[in-house]
């Protein structure tokens, strides 16, 4: 009898407890939403910072992504702007089919991001099959390939829409254009080969953004406290040890990284959404390295942390404009010291310190209050 | 090529005959060998283990037990022989479908998922026992919770069999070696297996630790009614808690019997504990 007491309280303390650190992850990013939404509803925003808000949102929904690969599975991929570019241009072609069909903005891009996750998760399904039976840095540089190709096979992409429909051709000589497309009257070209989408609407917004934030994040944490994430997490601590219990690693590892794959495909296809220009070559092995940086910086398998490092490190360079040529001298070294700031054993016990003091002061200060409201 | 049915059929390899004769044996196994290039690592390694028996696998460092276990589990692929798990063969399947065949495991060197808690690594062990798909485990509905919970309690359960709910949230990693080794017990027992292996569960402990776990060793058998193989080189633990030995040099058989025959038997007194006297 008292055992199963204690097994009640054990479980909701359990599920509260992680419950409590998934609901600051959600609270930062409603607060941020509405402080930014404040600020450029009165104007306080310039032109600049206001353009900089959806691939903030994209950037950060990538960083995310990428975590779910290398910190939660614990592979590095070194190829993640692939997927995004995959979600980005089926995205754009989405939503110019769609153009005539719906009027709303708002289910139109809906339905593009959808679409933009689904091609970018069969990307990454194939991909998957020959580079999931790999292990670290093997599966890194393969992904870096798949990376590479995927941007070149898009650089090659001819599409165009006309009454008739969708006409895809595939420019590998270089003597295709969008002429070779053979549209009809009254027939657009979205993608013309290595001069990207041009003329795509711009139906994206800071909201959606921050929508497919939240979503992207209720994805993952409530993975990682399932059944399912659980297997995902041991495979990656110990393959052997998981395949001992019972849990088949390929199909685990296989799900972690389709479903990561739809994540930075639906990314790309907000970011393809927020500009009338696309061109693939935007979505290179830099792009990858970029969002590692993100994760890694942030923390991996610390959604929070990626959040934070994504819209930090993405601002940043902006901000940092007016040193011109110094510009990127500065970011390395910040990138350096928050390096130094999270990994250095001191000082991470240092801040741990603080923490706890402000934690304790701040407690304190509650019972205080509690206990004075009491009386 | 006939002789592999034969071998099956043959109840010899047992090393207790006379151990739950009314019911048929959890693992058969007939001349077993596994080769490593020019190298032959295990070599007609024969046993048949009762439902309910504690058997022991010993053996000098290198005489090849933890590769038996490691052809058991289908870690290593078989060269010779057959593997006959509760009436079903295992040749063929990967790990992991073995071990929802029947067979579930520690390891030499602790393997646990250390960054995850103590509780966690146990429900990864009831893996293949709760029922929550993909869709669920994204959108989380009431199948969720209520899985959730049984699979906690469960895993409760389980702990506290080795006395470890106070611990239940901590990170495996930061346990102490011991008690890690109870943990990847509790945890191959959460996959319900029929047999568990069990690869050196005394190495590092103390004698109290050890004598603690021999009687653990007992209980497991008495409660979940399962068989265990074990690896060890405590005799004392060997001895105390099998049934049945079985001594392994060279890869090969060179001894079965109850701990007296072994014991006694000239052959393992020569190859392997002769050796330990004369050092």
């Amino acid at each position: 009898m008292s055992n199963k007491k204690n097994t009640a309280m054990t479980f909701g303390s359990h599920v509260k407890e992680l419950a409590k650190s998934d609901f600051i992850t959600y609270g930062v990013v409603i607060a941020a939403f509405i402080i930014v939404s404040i600020f450029s509803s009165s104007g306080l925003l310039g032109r600049k910072a206001a353009g900089l808000l959806v691939p903030v949102c994209c950037y950060i929904v990538m960083a995310l992504s990428l975590n779910l690969t290398v910190g939660i599975m614990g592979e590095l991929s070194l190829g993640h702007a692939g997927f995004m570019s995959v979600g980005a241009f089926s995205g754009v072609i989405a939503s110019m089919l769609l153009g005539e069909v719906i009027d709303n903005n708002v289910i139109r891009l809906a339905v593009a991001i959808l679409v933009g996750a689904f091609f970018a998760a069969i990307v990454g399904f194939l991909i998957g099959i020959p580079v999931l039976r790999l292990r670290g840095d093997y599966l890194a540089i393969v992904t870096l390939a798949f990376g590479e190709i995927i941007k070149d096979l898009i650089n090659c992409l001819v599409v165009g829409i006309d009454k008739n429909g969708l006409h895809i051709i595939f420019n590998f000589k270089g003597d295709k254009s969008a002429a070779d497309l053979n549209l009809a009257e009254g027939g657009k070209a979205i993608i013309k080969g290595a001069q990207g989408a041009t003329g795509t609407d711009k139906i994206a917004t800071f909201a959606a953004g921050f929508v497919l934030i939240l979503i992207a994040l209720f994805i993952i944490q409530s993975l990682v406290r399932s059944r399912v994430g659980r297997a995902i997490i041991a495979c990656r601590d110990n393959r052997i040890a998981a395949e001992s219990v019972g849990i088949d690693v390929m199909k685990y590892k296989m799900f972690a990284f389709v479903l990561s794959a739809a994540i930075a495909g639906s990314a790309g296809a907000l970011y393809g959404a927020n500009y009338s220009n696309l061109v693939a070559t935007k979505f290179d092995f830099n792009t990858s390295i970029l969002i590692l940086v993100f994760v890694v910086l942030g923390g991996l398998g610390n959604m929070l942390g990626s959040v934070i490092a994504a819209t930090v490190l993405y601002i940043l360079p902006e901000a940092l404009r007016e040193f011109a040529n110094y510009r990127m001298l500065i970011y390395a070294i910040v990138l350096i010291l928050v390096m130094i700031l999270t990994n250095n054993p001191r000082l991470v016990a240092l801040r741990e310190k603080l923490f706890s003091k402000v934690s304790s002061v701040f407690k304190k200060g509650k019972k205080k209050s509690e206990s004075e409201g009491g009386k | 090529m006939n002789k592999k049915t034969k071998m099956v059929e043959v109840p010899s390899h047992a090393i207790i005959p006379e151990r739950d004769l009314d019911k048929s044996p959890i693992l058969e196994i007939s001349h077993l060998g596994i080769d490593f290039g020019g190298l032959t690592a295990v070599d007609d390694f024969s046993i048949t283990v009762g439902r309910t028996e504690i058997c022991g696998l010993i053996g000098p460092n290198g005489a090849g037990k933890t590769t038996v276990f490691n052809l058991l589990t289908n870690v290593y692929t078989p060269t010779r022989g057959a593997i006959i798990l509760d009436g079903k063969s295992t040749a063929g399947k990967s790990t992991a479908q073995v071990n929802r065949m029947g067979i579930a495991r520690t390891f030499q060197n602790i393997r646990l998922f250390s960054n995850m808690s103590v509780i966690d690594n146990v429900k990864v062990g009831m893996h293949n026992s709760i029922k929550e798909g993909f869709v669920s485990s994204i959108f989380h509905g009431m199948g969720y919770f209520k899985a959730e919970k049984a699979a906690a309690e469960r895993a409760l359960e389980l702990l506290d069999f080795f006395g470890m709910t106070d611990v239940a949230n901590d990170e495996a990693g930061s346990l102490p070696y011991g008690a890690q080794r109870r943990l990847e017990i509790v945890r191959a027992l959460a996959t319900n297996p029929g047999i568990i292996l069990l690869d050196e569960p005394a190495a590092g402990m103390n004698p109290s630790e050890t004598a603690e776990l021999m009687e653990n060793i007992r209980r497991i058998r008495d409660t979940f009614q399962i068989a265990v193989m074990l690896i060890e080189h405590d005799m004392n633990l060997v001895m105390g808690v099998c049934e049945g030995i079985c001594v392994l040099n060279y890869g090969k058989i060179i001894a079965k019997g109850t701990p007296e025959e072994i014991k006694a038997n000239p052959t393992v007194i020569e190859a392997y504990l002769g050796k330990r006297k004369e050092a």
